[in-house]
């Protein structure tokens, strides 16, 4: 990285004894930045666990592995993120499942096969997915999407139902307010993500990799193959995980999209449910009493704890290549 | 340079800024007011404007939109006096007014004296009682969607055994003997419910023990326990599940039934009788033979057994009931007179037009009791 | 081929690729295709999206009311009024957002670039990472819990502010670090070379030639927080009148408004709905629009 040169080549050399109260107090300023964002994801975790603690202690359910989530009488909390985890667990993978594919075409599109003059207006249009409010997603996913998804899915649980991923799910599929219905809008929602970073990986291919695979006779697809697709593997990778993370943490559009059940979950993709987000944001308007709120909260640093792995290994698989 | 260019730049997004800021305006009154000023003088009691000028309240969002319309009058009727309504939630409606952060609150139910809320209001309101006040009644319909059949008739026993899973068929004969001449189909019922928080399906679920003649076992309650179907969110998820589900049944606030041109059905009241369709009509005899929970006295706090176990002929009887809880009498007699001046354009020029957004209009024996109180209030 | 001739003539190894036979031909048809079809299926779900919201919306949008009227005394079922409170909202609050995240943001940024070293520079990088991964309903909670829930303060457009300022801030650090890395370091020698102290060098030249794309960053991150939805439901009471002031009262965002509308069943909801959305989508590319022209006319020479 360029960064490695930059370091302090100014403080370096006679200039050490000299002593100036602006690069001081601007040095603890700068530093006080970085160091207040640290901070942030501290607080975050401490503040949630602060008012997660008491209506843990009052839950009168297994946190880990009930499927209730009753938080009405607040002298009877009833509360579990089993269904909550394996709906977002589900829902999200099915999106990456989706999403990864098409989103490394669209990435491969826009760097190499695209007219080089169409490229920036290419990707301007894959962006403009970014720029789409997820309420809107919500919406078409509930009122257009789903109902054209119904006979297909309807198809997948007939033919393949006997995979448990396929098997008959706890609401009926009518309107197909389903997991697999909140993966495909999920999925649409990612590509732009997943291709932005991708796309800037795949364009820091060293040149000379490229000319000598092509040189040395490679089609384009091979070329692609043995030069591009290893260098950016990892970044790729990395993006996908962002993109995970994403999708664990997306909030109205599965609210919308989703049928509830009264059900537990039985791990098939034709279920419905609620994720960590969407349970919390459907109460959002209930957030009165403490000890309620409090399971939501309990739930909420859940999905914090979630989203704190899956970036930290998407960094870790990254390296130092991707900066988005 | 670079500088005056980007220099230039903001002074564009700033300048559209304070363009977009000079030219908005709040005021919409050219067409609403003419509405109400023209039924000022039709109805009788005029409200005595004064006090506070602008009045704060939160809460139901099942009356957010009887509420606009109060405020649209009481605007008309009041010049330069307003109030601020926010939808959102009872819970935090009633929080709110106990912490006078509010003038009153609007509630899908009674302040309850278990929870201590008519102590602590009680405490609020300076040592006076809190009063709660049923301005608004928002009809609940049961809608269906089965192809083919355009008149449905049930009664709260089926009900009941359809929400908890116990008749699972439309042709199962118990819905067959309330409808003799409907050829009902052989398909899966798909109940669908409501799968937020909300004072509706507690209301539908009261109406279940009470008119179920047993058949629901599973209590009342905000959240629906019924254990069956699937549930969308709010009343805009319920309608559109159900449009999209052959086979289905839902509950719903009557406006989303109306507007989302959803059939609905008839429903018997316990003494049997002629089921009866939802209407302004029929939901105005439920609640004009309703109890209250303290039948003398200015709180008006409704024994709701009494409306969804109603054995009046013709009745319909599954209603959202919403309450003002309001101080009886007010520390500070300005929000004291601009609370009575509201509440007295809310229950008379208010109600014109009611039901275009799916309430009903309140029956003239309940309104007489309103009016009785409103004018109490000090 | 290979018998006659002399191990001097024969390459050292196999060449890498043989020549294209048809297989390869087909494999390499086959993978075009498929990208091209990558990019098709990305494209249709956007096209099948935007058509949606313009032909349910754009009507809301004709009528001049739209953009300069709140909603404050309309009926339900009216057709009148606008969202001019709901942009006002939106614009404040990302506004507002922006004040702290902007100044926080860069000089993070500074920090990492220019003087960052060690265990904290290390932890630094790493939070801001984990940090542009917080879904926004679990910012919108932390806010809530330290926020209303600790200090005991109401619902406000300026607690909204504070969640969106933990969604932008990784955005604008992460940007303004890759243009600070982009300055050239000749620019930084120079300057020490004339006696320059190094936070004058900072803020007097390597800040100024890295602006153009720090004002990119933040545009796109204000773009990005423009759309959440999360953090109002939460955090704000909606209100039909205008409101100005962020610490206290009611204020509505687009989001919110379209949230709260979908509750109306009435033809005019359905409309607003749509209008709004249509009007949010607009919105957010302006700021993108406007980020891509700034960031096209003034990058930075690295030759």
């Amino acid at each position: 990285m360029i960064g490695a040169m930059t370091e302090d080549s100014g403080q370096s050399g006679g200039r050490a004894g000299v002593r100036r109260p602006g690069d001081s107090i601007f040095r603890a300023l700068t530093t006080g930045s970085g160091l207040a964002i640290v901070i942030a994801i501290g607080l975050i975790g401490i503040f949630l666990l602060i008012k997660a603690v008491p209506s843990l202690v009052a839950d009168k359910a297994n946190f880990l592995f009930s499927p209730d989530f009753i938080t009405t009488d607040p002298t009877n909390l009833k509360f579990g993120i089993r269904d909550l985890f394996v709906v977002t667990v589900l829902s999200s993978l099915v999106a990456l499942v989706i999403a990864m594919p098409i989103a490394l075409g669209i990435a491969l599109f826009l760097t190499h096969y695209a007219p080089a003059r169409l490229s920036r207006p290419f990707a301007y249009i894959v962006d403009l997915l970014a720029a789409v409010p997820s309420i809107v997603f919500g919406l078409w996913g509930a009122q257009v999407l789903g109902p054209t998804l119904e006979p297909f899915e309807t198809w997948l649980n007939k033919v393949f139902g006997w995979f448990p991923l396929f098997a008959n799910g706890n609401i009926p599929l009518a309107g197909a307010g389903t997991i697999f219905t909140v993966g495909v809008v999920l999925a649409v929602m990612l590509l732009p993500i997943i291709t932005s970073v991708t796309r800037e990986v795949f364009r820091q291919t060293p040149v000379m990799q490229i000319e000598g695979a092509l040189a040395l006779g490679a089609t384009k697809w091979e070329m692609l193959r043995t030069t591009v697709l290893p260098f950016g593997r990892s970044g790729y990778i990395a993006a996908s995980m962002l993109g995970l993370g994403r999708a664990l943490g997306e909030t109205v559009a599965v609210l919308i999209i989703l049928h509830a059940s009264p059900k537990p979950s039985g791990f098939s993709l034709f279920d419905g449910g609620y994720t960590f987000a969407s349970k919390i944001a459907s109460a959002a308007s209930e957030f009165s009493q403490p000890l309620p709120t409090g399971a939501y909260i309990a739930a909420g640093l859940v999905l914090f704890v979630l989203t704190f792995i899956v970036n930290a290994a998407a960094r870790s698989v990254a390296g130092g290549k991707v900066h988005k | 340079m670079k500088m005056k260019r980007h220099g230039a730049a903001l002074g564009i997004v700033a300048a559209g800024a304070l363009l977009l800021t000079a030219c908005g305006s709040d005021n919409n009154t050219q067409s609403g007011g003419s509405t109400g000023g023209s039924t000022t003088t039709a109805a009788g009691a005029k409200p005595d404007c004064g006090g506070k000028k602008s009045l704060k309240s939160s809460g139901s969002t099942a009356q957010a939109n009887a509420m606009s319309r109060f405020v649209s009058k009481y605007n008309a009727e009041c010049d330069g006096y307003n109030l601020d309504y926010t939808g959102n939630g009872s819970g935090a409606g009633i929080n709110e007014f106990l912490a006078k952060q509010t003038d009153f609150a609007g509630s899908d139910s009674a302040l309850s004296a278990s929870k201590g809320e008519v102590d602590k209001a009680k405490t609020r309101c300076d040592g006076n009682p809190a009063w709660n006040l049923p301005t608004v009644f928002g009809p609940i319909a049961i809608t269906y969607n089965i192809p083919g059949v355009s008149e449905l008739a049930l009664d709260g026993p089926t009900l009941a055994k359809i929400f908890s899973g116990q008749i699972t068929n439309w042709n199962d004969a118990a819905i067959k003997k309330l409808n003799p001449s409907a050829s009902l189909p052989d398909l899966k019922i798909a109940v669908v419910y409501r799968s937020d928080e909300s004072g509706t399906t507690d209301n539908f679920q009261q109406y279940l023990t009470a008119a179920g003649g047993g058949a629901w076992t599973k209590g009342a309650g905000k959240v629906f326990a019924g254990g069956v179907g699937s549930g969308g969110s709010k009343n805009d998820g319920v309608a559109t599940i159900l449009k999209q589900t052959s086979g289905g049944i839902a509950y719903v606030e009557w406006s989303f039934a109306l507007n989302s041109k959803l059939a609905t059905a008839s429903i018997a009241t316990t003494e049997g009788g002629t089921p009866v369709k939802v209407s302004a009509e029929t939901v105005g005899k439920a609640i004009d033979a309703a109890k209250f929970k303290n039948e003398s006295g200015n709180d008006l706090a409704l024994d709701l057994s009494s409306i969804h176990g109603s054995k009046v002929a013709g009745a319909y009887p599954i209603v959202l009931a919403t309450y003002e809880v309001v101080c009886s009498k007010y520390s500070d007699a300005d929000t004291g007179k601009a609370v009575k001046a509201f509440l007295t354009v809310a229950i008379n020029d208010g109600q014109t037009g009611l039901d275009a957004n799916g309430y009903v209009p309140l029956p003239s024996k309940l309104k007489d009791k309103l009016s009785a109180a409103v004018k109490a209030i000090s | 081929m290979t018998t006659t001739e002399s191990t001097l003539d024969r390459p050292a190894s196999p060449p890498a690729f043989q020549p294209v036979s048809g297989a390869r031909k087909t494999k390499n048809l086959v993978a075009t295709v498929l990208v091209g079809l990558a990019f098709l299926v990305a494209v249709v779900p956007l096209v099948w999206l935007l058509i949606t919201v313009v032909a349910k919306g754009f009507t809301a949008l004709l009528s001049a009311d739209w953009w300069t009227h709140s909603l404050k005394g309309v009926l339900p079922e009216e057709f009148t009024g606008g969202v001019y409170h709901a942009i006002i909202g939106t614009l404040l609050q990302t506004l507002v957002c922006a004040l702290i995240a902007v100044p926080v943001g860069v000089l993070a940024a500074i920090y990492l670039v220019e003087y960052g070293r060690g265990r904290l520079a290390r932890t630094t990088t790493f939070m801001v990472d984990i940090l542009s991964g917080v879904p926004s309903i679990v910012a919108a909670l932390f806010v809530f819990a330290l926020w209303i829930g600790t200090f005991g303060l109401g619902q406000s457009a300026f607690a909204v502010s504070l969640s969106l300022v933990l969604l932008m801030l990784p955005v604008v650090v992460r940007s303004t670090e890759e243009m600070l890395r982009l300055v050239p370091q000749e620019l930084r020698e120079a300057s020490y070379a004339l006696g320059v102290p190094k936070w004058k060098t900072i803020v007097k030249i390597v800040l100024p030639t890295a602006l153009s794309g720090v004002v990119t960053g933040v545009m796109l991150a204000m773009a990005r927080v423009m759309g959440e939805t999360a953090p109002v439901l939460v955090l704000v009471g909606y209100s039909k009148s205008i409101n100005f002031n962020i610490f206290d009262g009611n204020m509505t965002s687009l989001p919110l408004l379209i949230y709260t509308e979908l509750t109306n069943p009435l033809p005019a909801g359905q409309l607003r709905v749509w209008g709004a959305a249509l009007t949010l989508i607009i919105l957010i590319m302006l700021f993108n629009l406007v980020a891509t022209v700034v960031s096209r006319f003034s990058a930075i020479k690295t030759k």
